[in-house]
């Protein structure tokens, strides 16, 4: 009986488009649903650093290193903003990195696709970041206030990230033949795991029902889908590339651009451990951190030294 | 409390003052093992853009916060009380710069 009230006024504050707050009662699928999505996200902004973190020491320019520095930090940081909303949940720091490493919580498939030119930096932060803009921003009103307030810091910051990318695209694009050739590749490379960054359509979504009525989710990945289409094929045309589908066109009643059929195929194989890098990405997060585990420990050594003193003193 | 080789520090809550002369606010958490690292963490994390010209971390465990169940009587908009309010006094005719 308790619960049947509890359950009404938290959707009642939920369709009052007010936010929940860690402390508010809330149904535990609900707090299973934001634990799996803030973490999913969370682990992708920090398995994410690795494709650029590769390019660190072959950027072409001073410039382009600095850039690429300060990006992976954003990333860095974006990450730790959304174990902090997480760990609101009730779920430690530990367990969250523990449940990367054990494979029961993934991070986004498309961290598992190789960035082996320069011009994959450049389609990273134009394609993977833009299309990661495009979700982020719709989650700004997601109902858990402390991811909600997480997504608008990161969106403030992201958008950066989209037009560092796309200005290495333009760039190249504008190039000698083979520059051009090389942003050309990135784009057919990326442009399709970018668009499975969405997700299944909705008719296949297993995680979309409740959290649409819960506005954990504010609209779904066939709407964010489309939205970063239709953005992105103009930005394609003015540095002169093209989009590696040849049944993308203009539909002029709709007022979007239809698109080819993504291949779940290849989308179900990455999930499933069996992409280019899923295992490189892993081994390398479980080696920093058991590399780090002396530091973890120096520093707690450290801080019970310093308790002691003040007792003593 | 898990075990020291996992152990990533206590939880901090950040608080940044965007301009002099403005209250500081609340900008999220860090975890740090102690005070300056919470700080340095905390620098690094939340102000990379001149966000602010002052932080203040508090262990997270030393706030104390009012409880959802409790907010009905403790933010009660006192609507009964409109004498707390400067609209409330009717004003002698012609007085000015009150």
């Amino acid at each position: 009986m308790e619960n049947v009230n509890h359950l009404e006024k938290f959707q009642a504050v939920i369709d009052a488009d007010s936010k929940i707050e860690p402390k508010d009662w809330m149904p535990e699928d609900y707090r299973k649903h934001l634990i799996r999505q803030i973490s999913q996200h969370a682990h992708s902004e920090v398995i994410g650093m690795q494709p650029e973190g590769n390019w660190i020491t072959r950027a072409p320019s001073l410039r382009a290193k600095l850039i690429l520095l300060a990006k992976i930090q954003d990333e860095a940081g974006h990450g730790l903003y959304l174990y902090s909303a997480c760990e609101t949940l009730g779920i430690s720091r530990e367990e969250l990195i523990e449940q990367l490493h054990t494979g029961k919580a993934k991070y986004s498939s498309i961290f598992n696709y190789p960035a082996v030119t320069w011009a994959d930096i450049g389609a990273i932060g134009w394609l993977v970041d833009g299309a990661a803009i495009v979700n982020q921003i719709s989650l700004q009103r997601t109902s858990y206030g402390p991811y909600s307030r997480a997504m608008i810091r990161i969106c403030k910051e992201e958008s950066f990230h989209q037009r560092q990318g796309y200005e290495i695209m333009g760039k190249l694009a504008l190039g000698t033949p083979e520059q051009k050739e090389m942003a050309q590749d990135a784009l057919n490379r990326w442009w399709w795991p970018s668009l499975m960054m969405f997700g299944p359509h909705d008719t296949d979504s297993p995680h979309s029902g409740k959290a649409m009525t819960w506005r954990i989710k504010r609209e779904s990945n066939d709407v964010l889908r489309q939205r970063f289409i239709d953005k992105t094929v103009q930005q394609t045309e003015v540095i002169g590339l093209k989009i590696p589908d040849d049944k993308l066109k203009w539909n002029e009643t709709k007022g979007v651009y239809e698109h080819g059929e993504i291949d779940w195929e290849e989308f179900n194989q990455v999930i499933n451990g069996n992409g280019p890098l899923n295992k490189i990405r892993l081994a390398n997060h479980i080696s920093a951190h058991e590399n780090g585990a002396w530091v973890r420990e120096a520093a707690n050594a450290y801080a019970a030294k310093q308790k002691k003193e003040v007792l003593v003193a | 409390m898990s075990n020291t080789k996992d152990n990533q520090g206590q939880l901090w809550e950040v608080f940044v003052q965007a301009s002099p002369g403005i209250p500081h606010k609340h900008s999220g958490s860090v975890h740090a093992t102690d005070k300056e690292m919470a700080l340095q963490n905390a620098r690094d994390l939340y102000t990379r853009r001149s966000e602010g010209t002052s932080i203040w971390v508090v262990p997270s465990s030393a706030i104390v916060a009012s409880a959802p169940e409790d907010s009905g009587m403790l933010f009660d908009p006192s609507n009964d009380k409109p004498y707390r309010h400067p609209t409330f006094y009717v004003m002698p005719e012609g007085a000015k710069n009150i």
